[in-house]
């Protein structure tokens, strides 16, 4: 057994792109360009990413909610990709789920005790009774009465539904855990109290996660590790702390300098990004970052850089920054 | 151990009850006070009725509304208000049993053409689409002369000719649910398909769809008269409303009552059933439950 709980290797998910009377296919949105990292037992792994990156058709691939188009993803010694659907829909016990937007992600028709009452009637031959006391130990983690029982997601705020939303996924105790930009739909001043939980929750129960995020501080507070991806590609990633600190890929940098700074003393750099991202139906030659990179040749122009390890973490870059 | 007994008592004593709430809102209570009224007399057609439905009164044709024939007679003499008590049993019979069949099977075909994508539901919207192309009378009309004349034939062929407009009405608000985010979150869970369907598409699609029932009752009723009209429905002196109101056609001028009395009961019952449809769907509406 290897101390890799997850393993993802080459993942890429295509969209195809159909026209015409017969829906013929003419191309293929790349929304997933080869993306391989590994998850540790217990280890909070971070994909950042602009919008648009493919980091949540990502984390759905790994789980299959989408279904990949090439790669491998290695959960427990299982290839995924080879398992059937039936397969697949039992070893959802261990790797679950949470959607961004919890706005969208609860039926609105059940109550939180039938929300809660689900993964566990899914997965366990309860009685009654187990079931009623697993799911009172869990509202009383996320700070739900017992009263809020028989409420229906609407009768609860933003917070209070991601943490619903949150307890629905951590119910069956998973062992590992996709979290898909879990407090970016919610207000500020109620996104540190989730995130709180979050990690409060993964450490007591000793999860994995994916934790999939386009806000650098919150992925800097959360995780261990880091990749940061772009156009559906990873281009540099590592220890948080190695990257925040010296980031090595030009990319990383400009998204890095981005982030506001509080230091009224600092000097402000504004960021050295131009342009858009590039169209994922249509991705530039060569490197994907090259058309936006100061330091882009001939070379990124011509080669896709690929993953590769340099200087302590990988790296997709023809011309690393020193 | 104290905690779990709590915790299924409150469960009893919640006011989320359907009927509860349906009879809380004054347009729910409206129309179930007119459905009820409708249905207690079909129930008690022999106890409130003045006369035999058949029985020819030739000296008193035509009559107008009196202390003896409260709704006045028809052409034949007959007492109208016995025949409306009694038609309103074929009327709500045929109405409910047709909608019944139409709506079960086309909310099962809708749900799992909307659901699954492919062979199946382009399979199922062939069908569907065929029996859309032909006009519902003459499409009834066909399905009761394979059949044979009779009231249950009369039921399956409107049953049958309501089917597609269910089964698209389903599989469109299916097909937008399905897209989003807790059916996803269902399926990450680990749900079967079946129970998906069953525990969060289904009851999100409810609200067109009772619409869309309520709708077809009345259209049902309404078919159910025209076929009696063409002689493949109720066979008379069976009295049902529509063929009442056919009957009246040629005395129309002559005898009022004739067309305003079985006219006002389909009138009271479609809209009573309308007024119920709308509060059903806005009681199923989980957002107005305190």
């Amino acid at each position: 057994m290897s101390e890799y709980l997850l393993t993802v290797k080459n993942l890429k998910t295509y969209f195809p792109i159909k026209e015409g009377l017969v829906k013929r296919t003419v191309g293929y949105v790349k929304a997933v360009e080869d993306v391989s990292f590994s998850v540790k037992q217990k280890q909070v792994y971070a994909i950042v990413g602009e919008s648009g990156c493919g980091k949540s058709t990502a984390g759905k691939s790994i789980v299959r909610l989408i279904e990949p188009t090439a790669g491998e993803v290695i959960f427990d010694g299982k290839n995924l990709s080879s398992l059937s659907d039936e397969e697949i829909r039992l070893k959802r016990r261990d790797m679950q789920f949470i959607f961004q937007n919890p706005y969208s992600s609860l039926n609105p028709r059940m109550n939180v005790y039938q929300l809660l009452s689900e993964p566990l009637k899914t997965h366990f031959n309860l009685t009654e009774n187990e079931m009623q006391l697993q799911i009172l130990e869990m509202i009383d983690k996320i700070g739900i009465t017992e009263d809020q029982l028989w409420r229906y997601p609407h009768q609860f705020s933003g917070g209070q539904k991601q943490r619903i939303s949150i307890a629905r996924a951590l119910i069956t105790k998973p062992r590992f855990v996709i979290a898909d930009e879990p407090v970016s739909a919610l207000d500020v001043s109620i996104q540190a109290q989730v995130l709180n939980l979050l990690i409060n929750l993964q450490k007591e129960m000793e999860l994995a996660m994916v934790f999939i995020s386009h806000d650098l501080n919150v992925v800097r507070f959360i995780s261990s590790e880091v990749a940061v991806m772009y156009l559906g590609s990873i281009m540099e990633s590592g220890s948080t702390d190695e990257i925040y600190q010296k980031p090595l890929h030009p990319y990383s940098k400009a998204l890095l300098d981005a982030v506001p700074n509080i230091d009224p003393l600092k000097k402000k750099r504004r960021s050295s990004l131009k342009g858009e991202v590039p169209n994922p139906a249509n991705p530039p030659s060569g490197c994907p970052f090259s058309p936006r990179c100061s330091r882009a040749d001939d070379i990124c122009r011509k080669e896709k850089p690929t993953l590769s390890f340099y200087k302590g973490r990988n790296i997709a870059c023809h011309n690393p920054l020193e | 151990m104290s905690d779990i007994k709590r915790i299924t008592k409150k469960r009893k004593f919640r006011k989320d009850n359907t009927l509860y709430l349906l009879l809380r809102d004054p347009l729910g209570r409206a129309g179930f006070m007119g459905i009820a009224l409708i249905v207690l007399l079909a129930i008690f057609a022999p106890y409130i009725s003045n006369f035999d439905v058949a029985e020819i009164h030739s000296k008193d044709r035509l009559q107008a509304p009196n202390s003896t024939y409260w709704f006045g007679t028809d052409n034949f003499g007959r007492d109208i208000f016995s025949r409306i008590v009694y038609g309103a049993r074929v009327s709500l019979i045929v109405g409910i049993v047709s909608v019944s069949i139409a709506a079960g099977i086309g909310f099962i075909l809708g749900i799992i053409s909307g659901y699954f994508e492919g062979r199946i539901e382009t399979t199922i919207m062939m069908v569907m689409d065929v029996l859309f192309a032909f006009p519902s009378i003459l499409l009834a009309l066909l399905i009761v002369a394979v059949l044979g004349t009779s009231i249950v034939n009369t039921m399956i062929a409107i049953g049958i000719v309501n089917i597609p407009v269910f089964t698209r009405t389903v599989r469109a608000s299916v097909k937008s649910i399905k897209s989003l985010d807790f059916v996803a979150d269902a399926k990450s869970i680990g749900l079967k398909d079946r129970d998906i369907l069953i525990r969060h598409i289904a009851p999100n699609s409810l609200a067109s769809f009772i619409v869309q029932a309520t709708l077809a009752l009345s259209s049902a009723i309404l078919t159910e008269a025209t076929m009696s009209f063409l002689g493949l429905g109720i066979r008379p002196p069976e009295p049902s409303w529509g063929s009442m109101l056919s009957e009246s056609r040629a005395f129309m001028e002559l005898a009022p009552w004739m067309v305003i009395f079985p006219a006002l009961f389909i009138i009271l019952t479609i809209l009573s059933f309308n007024i119920l449809g709308d509060a059903l769907r806005d009681v199923l509406d989980p957002k107005l439950k305190l």
